[in-house]
């Protein structure tokens, strides 16, 4: 079947099988390889990225539900001359990561959370990464560093691509 | 893991949607938030041929009031139905339970028709459902059908939906200012519940003490007898049968029934 996804603002049909997962796809055909696959059973978020504005774990999306869609991934984050977007960057100042697997997962369910929350509490930030897992258990940190992008301003909780692209 | 290879089938009505299961049978299954249904289809616990995708129905989604009860369409998501102001105010056991699923982002592609449908014995809402008392309202070939809540869910992953048939919106009384508590048990927060209670207006439901979901019958009866909390909740393991796994054996969910019911009950007293 075909699918046409724009992914990071950018659109392009593919032929792709039916049972085809978002999380491949993004990897396999579109070569956005900053999406992790870690558990594959929805258990821990590294493989969530944004659809239609909202944060989605991948591997459990087929790349058909997300047909005539917007899809952000890390990768779409950052803008074009490098510039880090607030949480990516906070979880830079903040030491949010050690071997960086949970990260992509990590910063785009953090964009979610904040995306709701402008202004959430720690205990609300734990909340919201309910669904992440860190196997490096860094977890202070990681929210240390969700709570510092919610401070650096109403751009944290912004995805770049659903507001660039039109729809 | 990957599923087995399917047909995909996109639907832009509910009336496609069962010309689509008339047309493919018992291989044909619905999808809609997918997160019950790709999960065990990656495990080939389930090999349809055939994947009939609702998600596109916008018009299955909403939650409104209709006189003394509230009806929400079985493609809410439950992030919108735990968003729901109307649901909130008129019947909070339900949008409380919503928020209570999974995580964010499984709680932004689940649907309440999807769960309803599924079966779990172990689902968060359907628990909430039962004890909310109201009716799953299905349509097939031959026009719509109302099924009580009480003799929808059959038994494990069973339910009293025929296979050309789709849950198109379920209606729960309006409980309004009432008391209310949901309890679960996990080890981890965003896990399927080892056993939950749901408590309101008298009603008591349990998730995880059978092969659906149940109501803690006999405590319902001490509490219409005007026993207090603690006798009515003491016989909520009453006539259940739990199955035992790596979780807990079967003593174990008993005592959390009765655990559970107690404290759902004094918060829907309190
Ligand atoms: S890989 Fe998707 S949730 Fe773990
Ligand atoms: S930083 Fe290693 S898994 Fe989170």
């Amino acid at each position: 079947m075909q699918v046409s996804i724009t992914v990071n603002g950018q659109q392009r049909t593919d032929e792709v099988e039916p049972r085809l997962l978002l999380a491949h796809y993004l990897r396999d055909v579109r070569g956005l390889r900053a999406t992790n696959v870690g558990c594959d059973t929805t258990s821990c978020g590294a493989c969530t990225v944004i659809v239609d504005g909202l944060t989605v774990k991948s591997c459990t999306v087929l790349a058909a539900q997300a047909d005539g869609g917007q899809v952000t991934t890390l990768e779409g984050l950052t803008g074009p001359d490098g510039e880090l977007h607030p949480v990516q960057a906070a979880f830079r100042a903040e030491h949010g990561l050690q071997c960086g697997f949970c990260t992509p997962g990590m910063v785009m369910a953090a964009i979610g959370v904040l995306a709701d929350n402008p202004d959430p509490s720690d205990r609300e930030v734990r909340e919201g990464l309910e669904g992440n897992l860190c196997r490096c258990t860094g977890y202070h940190n990681i929210v240390r560093a969700v709570l510092a992008a919610a401070r650096s301003g109403p751009a944290a909780g912004r995805v770049p691509q659903t507001q660039e692209v039109e729809a | 893991m990957i599923p087995a290879p399917f047909e995909y089938v996109r639907v832009r009505s509910v009336d496609e949607a069962v010309a689509a299961l008339t047309e493919h049978g018992e291989e044909a299954k619905l999808l809609a938030g997918g997160h019950s249904l790709l999960p065990i289809m990656k495990l080939r616990l389930a090999v349809p041929s055939v994947l009939v995708d609702i998600s596109g129905i916008r018009e299955l989604s909403y939650v409104r009031v209709e006189g003394d009860e509230v009806a929400v369409g079985a493609g809410t998501r439950h992030s919108e139905l735990e968003r729901s102001e109307v649901a909130r105010t008129e019947v909070p056991l339900l949008p409380h339970t919503a928020g209570r699923v999974g995580d964010p982002q499984v709680r932004h592609r689940g649907t309440l028709g999807g769960t309803v449908a599924h079966s779990d014995p172990a689902s968060d809402l359907p628990t909430a459902l039962l004890a909310l008392g109201g009716t799953v309202v299905v349509q097939g070939p031959g026009g719509r059908r109302e099924v009580p809540v009480t003799g929808f869910w059959t038994g494990f992953f069973e339910t009293a939906l025929a296979p050309d048939e789709v849950v198109v919106e379920v209606r729960v009384p309006r409980t309004g200012g009432a008391g209310w508590g949901y309890e679960k048990f996990t080890r981890r927060e965003n896990d399927w519940p080892i056993v939950a209670a749901a408590a309101v207006q008298g009603r008591v439901a349990l998730a995880n003490m059978g092969g659906s979901v149940v109501r803690a019958t006999a405590t319902e009866e001490a509490l219409a007898r005007g026993a207090s909390i603690a006798e009515a909740a003491a016989l909520a393991d009453e006539g259940t049968s739990p199955t035992a796994d790596m979780h807990a054996d079967q003593e174990y969910r008993r005592h959390l029934a009765r655990l559970l019911t107690r404290r759902a009950l004094e918060k829907a007293a309190a």
